[in-house]
This record gives structure tokens, sequence and C-alpha cells, in this order.
């Protein structure tokens, strides 16, 4: 192919956003649709860069809107190209219509979303209102706490998402600014060990194929519409997660590097942890350890693939904790958190008597601090002594004002 | 179709047009083409119409005009002859009976139960001009 190759160092000092860009880059994109903003836009200017320099065969669409960018997605993957593209916030808000059709169609496009607040108020910095919103849209949602992760996942999403069993679009979620902005030491790989991973790209029932001629995004009724869903929900329940972990297992091969559904750190002999997603895992992390030099048996569960949903990871990761919390970082807006009711959702029917508390934190953007975690661990030892939530089941960590708690 | 259940089709909103390998199509016939169970070729939509245009031989001059405009493709010619309506296809729209230039008219619209040899025996008379 006419295209140069890019020299890199072993360990590169990349942010998420460039990380993602290179990956897109290796993994060779045919063609990106973007409408860029913050704080996804260096992620797709990247691949344009790349792209004008020579280093990428492929087609770059500048459209006028996000939800022009995802339709202009579904086109590209139904003729049967690689695809991918980023946004965040409001313009993931304004994808959503277009993310029902390309997982619908079973379209396998690779969308980094670079987790933002929605509006209103305005905000452009990190909470996990976005990644929320596209829980239900039929899409594999993974999340990387870092650029480490970030450039990771890209490669492991097109692998999953391509796969003709799977052939179901993915998101890649990064914390905005915390992982999207921040430089870190990246391990790369060689452009051509990094193609080889994904590898060439498959087409399956794509309208270029002019032989066999197929019509995407058909209508269908009271009379078909079900079981289509069925069979893409059995598909996301019993196909995706094998194919998540036979990729997982596959990528350890080959970079030393180990992803899991659900991750766990410090739980083997943990009486309390926390469960959370994004740049947040990292820093539990450095206080779970810190806490158990006050005698406090401290564990963290990251969640790795937010959809499909890791039920039965969740399980096994909490079937021994004794005070667990659910720390959400989007406005649940009149309900308990999503991760709070998922969780009790995956407990109830369990051994577990496990207290379960919910805290909802770091809205657009808004800092955890380790000292809030500090407290969060002590609250959960002493639910864990009493055998009982001692707290209100919801509560909000680092808002200005009269302590918030509901339930 | 078939109503096939939840694992028993591919998946995606997604039809094939045709069954196997579609080559030449542009010089096949309709009626010769493999079109797939989930092609609308397949499916009779003649229930949507109420008024129906009968095509009457004797004074058609194969201008094509019809064949031209018909929205549906479904006047059925072959070698520049007009051959006759498509009725699964048709909806009754009558534009053919509009564009037909002849006098009279070798396509009319009747009624969807009006019997086909009583109309071609009372087919109207070509109009005179009065002077």
């Amino acid at each position: 192919m006419a295209f140069d190759k890019m020299e890199l160092r072993d360990i590169e000092v990349w942010d998420g956003n460039f990380a993602a860009a290179q990956a897109m880059r290796q993994a060779q994109i045919d063609v990106v649709a973007a409408y860029p903003i913050t704080p996804s836009t260096p992620i797709v200017e990247g691949y344009a860069k790349f792209l004008a320099d020579g280093y990428v065969e492929g087609e770059f669409v500048m459209v006028e809107s996000e939800h022009a960018a995802m339709s202009g997605c579904i086109g590209a993957a139904a003729a049967g190209g690689r695809v991918a593209t980023a946004t965040s916030s409001q313009g993931f808000a304004l994808m959503v219509e277009t993310l029902y059709q390309s997982s619908g169609m079973r379209l396998p496009i690779v969308l980094n979303v670079v987790n933002r607040a929605l509006a209103a108020p305005l905000n452009v910095n990190g909470d996990h209102s976005d990644m929320y919103l596209g829980r239900d849209s039929g899409w594999i949602q993974l999340d990387a706490y870092s650029p480490q992760e970030a450039y990771d996942l890209n490669f492991i999403a097109f692998k999953v998402s391509e796969d003709h069993d799977v052939r179901l679009p993915c998101m890649v979620h990064q914390d905005g600014f915390m992982t999207s902005h921040t430089a870190q030491g990246v391990k790369t790989f060689t452009d051509d060990v990094a193609y080889g991973f994904v590898g060439e790209y498959k087409p399956m029932n794509d309208m270029l194929d002019l032989d066999h001629p197929v019509t995407h995004g058909v209508q269908t009724e009271e009379d078909w519409h079900f079981e289509h869903k069925a069979r893409q929900h059995n598909d996301l329940m019993t196909k995706v997660m094998p194919k998540i972990q036979e990729v997982f297992d596959a990528f350890e091969e080959l970079s030393g590097r180990k992803y899991n559904i659900v991750e766990k750190y410090d739980m083997d002999d943990a009486d309390v942890a926390v469960v959370c997603m994004g740049t947040s895992v990292e820093t539990a992390r450095e206080v779970a350890k810190e806490m158990r030099a006050d005698g406090i048996k401290a564990g963290v569960v990251g969640i790795r693939v937010l959809r499909p949903y890791p039920f039965a990871e969740i399980i096994e990761a909490l079937k021994d904790i004794k005070a667990i919390a659910a720390l959400d970082r989007s406005s649940p807006n009149g309900a308990p958190g999503m991760l709070f009711n998922e969780l009790a959702g995956a407990l109830f029917n369990t051994d577990s008597k496990a207290a379960l508390s919910g805290y909802v934190y770091g809205l657009g953007g808004r800092d955890l601090t380790k000292a809030h975690l500090v407290d969060l661990y002590k609250e959960l030892q002493a639910n864990a002594d009493a055998g009982k939530v001692l707290t209100p089941l919801q509560q909000f960590i680092g808002v200005r004002g009269p302590k918030l708690a509901y339930l | 179709m078939e109503n096939n259940g939840w694992n028993e089709f591919e998946i995606g909103a997604m039809l094939r047009s045709f069954d196997g390998a579609a080559t030449n199509i542009a010089t096949t016939h309709t009626e010769d083409r493999n079109y797939s169970n989930s092609n609308s070729f397949t499916a009779s939509v003649a229930d949507w119409r109420i008024e129906k245009p009968l095509f009457n031989k004797d004074y058609c001059i194969d201008c094509q005009f019809c064949w031209i405009y018909c929205p549906d493709m479904s006047i059925i010619s072959r070698d520049k002859k007009m051959i006759g309506v498509d009725m699964d296809h048709c909806k009754g729209c009558g534009i053919c009976v509009e564009v037909c230039p002849t006098n009279p008219k070798s396509l009319l619209m009747y009624a969807e139960q009006q019997d086909e040899d009583v109309a071609l025996a009372e087919w109207p008379e070509k109009e005179t001009k009065e002077k």
C-alpha cells in the first residue's frame, strides 16, 4: 500500500488522545467521518494529519454534525471499510440516534468517546454522563483508565468488533482531560506488529460486493423487529465476552499487558471495596494500599467492560466483600446510580451479605481526591463492622453546601 | 417471507436482493432474475390499489410513454412492444392513463372489481372533433 511507516520509540510520551490517534493510524482505518468536539478533537485531528502526511491510506470525511459523522461511518462500514471516529458529550448525545442504527445494523465501528459532562450548564470537563448515555445502545463499551490503555484498547476494540461472530460496534472510553490531555509514557508497537494484531479487515455483507447486492437498514414492524433485537441481545450476552477474553489473552501474549473484563486490585483478602471507572480507579488503588497501613483491608474493582455488563465477573469479584461502594460519576437524576443499581442487581440473588452503598462524585470534572477516598474507605469499614449500611444509601462526594444524602 | 425465529436469519437489518450471485442483471428480464424472497419484487402490493388501469392493445401505438412515466416499473414492455401491466406492483396512480396519447386511450382506469372482458367490449369510441 502507498503509505509511509512511522518510526516510534519503544516508549513515547503521549496523552490519551494522541495514543488513540496513533492506534487508528496503525490499524489503517479506511474511513473517518468526524465532527470534532472538545476534549476528543485531537484524536480525529491526529488521524487527519497522519492522512495528510501520507502515513495512512484512507478517507477523512468532514461532516456537518456528530449525527452526520456517525451516519457517514455507518455508510462506510456498510460499504465494507474499517471505520472509526471520536466524540464527546454533546456530540455523543447528538449521535445517539445513529448509535442504535449502527449496532442494530451490526456494523463494526470503533468510537473513541472522551468522556465529558452533559450540559446544562455547559461544561467541557470529564465525567461519565456521556458514557452512561450510551449504555443501552447495543454497543460494546470498553473503559481505558490511562493513555496506555486508550492505545491498547483501540486495537482490542477493532479485533473484537470486526469478528464475524460479533459484528457489533465498540466504544473505547477515556476520561476527558485527565486521560485525554495528560501525557504519560506509552509503550508502543511497531506499525507492522500493530497491524498484524488487528489484521486485515474482513468484509461481511458489504455493499461494494456488487455480485451480492444487499439492502442495509431495512424497516421491520411488529412482525420482525423483536426477533432482530433479540438476536442482537443474544449475541451481546453470549458471544462478546468470550471473544473479548480471547482477544485480551492474545493481546497479553503479544505485549505482556494483561487486561481483565473486571479489574481487581488488592481484592484477594479485601473486606471493603470501591467499584469505579476511569481515572478514579488509579486514585482508589493508591488509597487502598495506604488504607492497609491503617488496618483496613481495602480493595478496588475497576469496570473494564461496561457493556456487555460483566454480571458473572462482578459477582465473582465481590463475593467475599463485606462492604462495597459503587461510585457513579454521572448524575442519576432521580434514581440510585447506575453502578449501584447494577451491582445490586448482580449481587441480589447471591449469598453475598455485603453492605452496598452508592456515591455520586466528580460531576463536571470535579476532582475525586485521596482525602475523599480515605473517608469513604473508613465509612465502608464501619459498614463492614456493623454488617449493614450505616449511612444513607446515596451520598454525594465533593459538592459544596449542606451534605447531600438520600435513600 | 417465512416467519423465522430470532436465530434463523442473517444478522443485521440487512436483506439480500437475490439468491446467490447476481450477474448481468441489467440484461436480464425481471421474470428471469433470481430475486430472493426478501426482494420487494416477490411481494404483492396489489391491495394498495383502489382503481386499476386496463390495457386495450387494439389502440396502442407502442410509444412507450406509459413505460417511461410509470413510477413503479409496472408497465411490462418487451422489444418496445407494450404487453400489459404488472398488477402485483401497480398501485393505481393513473399516470400511465394520463400520458397515453392515443384516441381513444389504450389505458383507462376502472374500479378494482371491474371485469376486464366487459371493459374491453365497452371500450369508448374514438372522439371526433366537433366542427
